[in-house]
C-alpha cells in the first residue's frame, strides 16, 4: 500500500503514456489533442519543478518562465545547428538539445541564486521578477537568436502518425522530474530543504548548511524549466521572445499554488489548468475570443474560494476525493470502530491536550488532606 | 589627506579585518573558554568582557535581570553574532568568527528562549535534521536520488538513532506526530533533543524551564542531569528560576548590564548582595 501511495504518479503517467503511445502509433490522435497533450506535458515539469522552490524551499520565485526562456532559445538554437549540418530531426539532436538547454538553464539558476540566497520573501520575488524579465529582452533583441521576427525552430516531426513521438520524450522527462525530485526531497538533503522552509534559524542552528541547500534547491528547479523549454521550443514553429513573460511565471505559480504545494497536486492542476486554457482557445472564436481570459479568470477565482472559504469547510469535507474512497471502501458507518491510533494531536484543536491536563497527576491521598495539594497545584499553574 | 588615510584605515579595521579574524588555538583545560567577549551595536555595548570558563560535565548558569545581554552571549557563541571584541575557544580551539553551521560541526548546540521547531515535519524528522551532518550518516546528492544501497542504510541507521534520542525524552510514542502539535513541554524537549543529534560537545539551553509547570521543571531538572550522564556533556544554560538554577548549576555567572556581576559557585554567587541589589532594586 505504502508502495501504491509513493509511486502512484509514475504509475499513472507511465500507463497513461504507454496507453496515447499505442493509440497515436495506430494514428488515431488528432492534431489538436496532441498538442493540448504536449502542453500538458511542459506544464506538468514546469509545475513539478517550481514546486520544489516555491513548496519545498518556501521561496517565491517569479523568473521560473526566464529559465524556460534560456532552456527554449538555448536548445532550439542548438536544434537548428545540428539539423542544418547533420540533416533532419532525430533522437540523437533531441537529447543533445535536451542536456545543452537543461545545463544552461541551471547554471543560469546558479548565478541568480548567488546574490538571492541573502535575500528573503517579496525582495526574492522582485528579483526573480526582473532576471525573467532580462532573460527575455535579451533573447527578443540578440540577432544570433532570431531577434524580433522569433526563432524558427526545426520541425520535430511533420507526419501525424509519429506526432505522438514528442508527448513520449515529454512523459519521460516528466518520470525523470518526477524521479528526482521527489528523490531529494524523500532523503536527508530534502528534510534539511523542508527545515530551512519550516524555520531558518533553527535550521542554521542545527547544523545545516543554508547556502548549499538553497543553492540545490534553486539549480535544480531551473535546470528541468529548461528541459521543458527545449521540450516547448519542439512543439513551437518558431520562439517568440514575449511568450515567456511574466504571466507565464504567474501561470506557473498559479498551478503551483491551485495544486497545494505537493507534487501530485501540481501534477493534477497543471493538466487541468492547461486543459481549460486549451478549451476555452480553440472553442471561443471571433468576437468571443476576449472573453477567454475574463472566463479563465472568473474560474480561479472560483477555484481558490472553493479551496479555502470557511463557509465551505463542511462541503468540502464531505465531497473531496479521500472522503469518497473512504466511503466507497466502508460504506457503513459503524460507532464501534476506533481509529487504530488512539492519541492524535492533529484533531486537538488547542495547544493544551488533554495528556497535559492528565499528568499533573493529582494524589489521591485518602490518609491526609489532599485539598491543600491540589490547591497548590492549582495555584502554581 | 592624513584625515582620508585614517578613515580608510578604521574602515579596513572594522569592516574587513574584522571578517578576517586570525583564530589561534589556545591550551585550554577548559571545554568553553571566552576570552573579553563583547560586541557592540553601534554605541550599545550589549555584552563586554564576558569570560567564561566551564570545565567538562559541568552544569554551569548564566543568569541576570532582564536585558543584562545573556541571550546576547548565547548568540555570539552559536555565531549568530560576530564578536567586535575578544574570542572563545571549544576545547582551546578558536571559532571566533565562524558561520553557525561551521560552529555547530564544532561542537556547540543550543535551542532557544521562544521554541524553533521545524512545525510541519515530524517529531522523528526533527530529530533526523539534526543527524545530517553527522559524519556516519553521510551520504551524498548522487547516491540519494539514485536510490543507491548506501541511502537505504544510512536513513535506516538515522531512523534508529532519532528513535533512540526521543526514547531519553520520552518521545518516543508521538514520533510520527506533527512537532506543532505537541504540548509545550514536549515541545521543549524535542529541542533538546534535536540539538543533541548534532553530537555537540556543549550544550547551550536558553530558558529550559520557561513556562513549564512544576512538574514539568522537575522533569527537566531530571532530564538535564541524565544528559550529562550520559552523553559525557558539559551544559550552560540560561534560567530565570533561582529553584531551578540552584538545584542544577554547579557553578554560575552573573550578568548585569552586559557585563560580570560576579561569578563563583551556585550558592555564594546567589547570596552576593551585588547580585540581589541586581535582581530587587535599591
Amino acid at each position: 500500500m505504502k508502495f501504491v501511495k509513493h509511486y502512484l504518479s509514475y504509475i499513472v503517467i507511465g500507463a497513461l503514456a504507454v496507453i496515447i503511445s499505442a493509440v497515436g502509433a495506430a494514428g488515431g490522435i488528432p492534431g489538436t489533442f496532441s498538442a493540448l497533450l504536449e502542453q500538458s506535458v511542459i506544464a506538468i515539469i514546469l509545475a513539478v519543478s517550481l514546486n520544489m522552490v516555491v513548496g519545498f524551499l518556501g521561496e517565491l520565485s517569479l523568473g521560473h518562465a526566464g529559465f524556460m526562456c534560456i532552456g527554449a532559445y538555448v536548445g532550439g538554437k542548438l536544434a537548428v545547428l545540428l539539423s542544418s549540418s547533420l540533416g533532419g530531426t532525430n533522437i540523437v539532436t533531441v537529447i543533445l538539445a535536451l542536456i545543452v538547454g537543461g545545463l544552461c538553464a541551471g547554471i543560469c539558476g546558479f548565478i541568480v541564486g548567488l546574490p538571492a540566497l541573502r535575500l528573503r520573501g517579496d525582495y526574492l520575488a522582485i528579483v526573480t521578477l526582473a532576471f525573467g524579465e532580462i532573460v527575455k529582452n535579451i533573447f527578443e533583441n540578440s540577432e544570433f537568436f532570431g531577434g524580433q521576427t522569433g526563432l524558427k525552430t526545426p520541425e520535430f516531426t511533420t507526419q501525424r502518425s509519429t506526432r505522438f513521438v514528442l508527448f513520449l520524450i515529454g512523459a519521460v522527462i516528466v518520470l525523470l522530474t518526477l524521479f528526482v525530485i521527489q528523490n531529494i526531497i524523500r532523503s536527508k538533503h530534502g528534510r534539511a530543504i523542508t527545515a530551512i522552509r519550516d524555520n531558518e534559524i533553527a535550521a542554521r542552528a542545527t547544523g545545516i548548511n543554508v547556502t548549499k541547500y538553497k543553492l540545490m534547491g534553486f539549480i535544480v528547479s531551473a535546470v528541468f524549466a529548461g528541459l521543458a523549454g527545449v521540450l516547448y521550443s519542439y512543439s513551437q514553429q518558431s520562439l517568440q521572445a514575449k511568450t515567456f513573460d511574466y504571466n507565464y511565471s504567474i501561470e506557473i505559480l498559479v498551478i503551483v499554488v491551485l495544486g497545494g504545494m505537493t507534487v501530485n497536486g501540481s501534477i493534477v492542476s497543471a493538466v487541468l489548468i492547461t486543459a481549460l486554457n486549451n478549451i476555452l482557445q480553440t472553442n471561443l472564436g471571433g468576437s468571443f475570443a476576449v472573453a477567454k481570459d475574463l472566463i479563465y479568470a472568473v474560474v480561479l477565482i472560483l477555484l481558490v474560494i472553493y479551496r479555502n472559504a470557511p463557509a465551505l469547510k463542511s462541503f468540502r469535507e464531505k465531497y473531496n476525493l479521500a472522503n469518497l474512497w473512504k466511503r466507497l471502501v466502508k460504506p457503513k458507518h459503524d460507532p464501534s470502530r476506533v481509529g487504530d491510533d488512539s492519541v492524535r494531536w492533529d484533531v486537538v484543536p488547542t495547544k493544551i491536550s488533554m495528556d497535559e491536563v492528565l499528568s499533573t497527576d493529582v494524589v489521591i491521598d485518602t490518609t491526609g488532606d489532599n485539598s491543600a495539594d491540589i490547591g497548590e497545584r492549582g495555584g502554581n499553574k | 589627506m592624513a584625515k582620508l588615510i585614517d578613515s580608510v584605515k578604521t574602515f579596513v579595521n572594522t569592516k574587513i579585518l574584522k571578517k578576517v579574524h586570525k583564530r589561534e588555538s589556545i591550551d585550554s583545560k577548559y571545554v568553553l573558554e571566552t576570552r573579553n567577549l563583547g560586541i557592540s551595536f553601534g554605541g550599545l555595548k550589549a555584552a563586554q568582557n564576558v569570560n567564561l570558563k566551564i570545565e567538562k560535565n559541568e552544569i554551569y548558569g548564566l543568569i541576570g535581570p532582564n536585558g543584562a545581554g545573556k541571550t546576547t552571549v548565547f548568540n555570539l557563541l552559536t555565531g549568530v553574532y560576530q564578536p567586535t571584541e575578544g574570542a572563545f575557544y571549544l576545547n582551546g580551539e578558536d571559532l571566533t568568527g565562524l558561520p553557525q553551521d561551521k560552529i555547530n560541526h564544532k561542537g556547540i548546540a543550543r535551542t532557544f528562549q521562544n521554541i524553533r521547531l521545524f512545525n510541519n515535519m515530524t517529531v522523528v524528522r526533527n530529530v533526523m535534521v539534526g543527524l545530517t551532518n553527522q559524519p556516519e550518516y553521510h551520504c551524498s546528492l548522487f547516491e540519494s536520488i539514485f536510490r543507491l544501497p548506501r541511502h537505504f542504510k544510512v536513513e535506516k541507521e538515522m531512523r534508529k538513532r532519532a528513535k533512540e534520542l526521543l526514547r531519553i525524552f520520552d518521545l518516543e510514542d508521538e514520533r510520527n506526530n506533527l512537532a506543532c502539535n505537541l504540548p509545550y513541554g514536549k515541545q521543549r524537549k524535542l529541542e533538546i533533543a534535536r540539538a543533541l543529534a548534532t553530537n555537540p560537545k556543549l550544550l547551550l539551553l536558553d530558558e529550559p524551564a520557561a513556562g513549564m509547570n512544576p512538574n514539568e521543571t522537575e522533569d527537566l531538572v531530571n532530564t538535564i542531569k541524565k544528559i550529562r550522564d550520559e552523553f559525557d556533556m558539559t551544559v550552560l544554560l540560561i534560567e530565570h528560576d533561582m529553584k531551578f538554577v540552584s538545584g542544577l548549576c554547579d557553578r554560575i555567572t552573573v550578568l548585569n548590564f552586559g557585563t560580570v556581576l560576579t561569578e563563583g559557585d551556585t550558592k555564594t554567587a546567589l547570596s552576593n548582595p551585588d547580585v540581589i541589589k541586581a535582581y530587587i532594586g535599591g
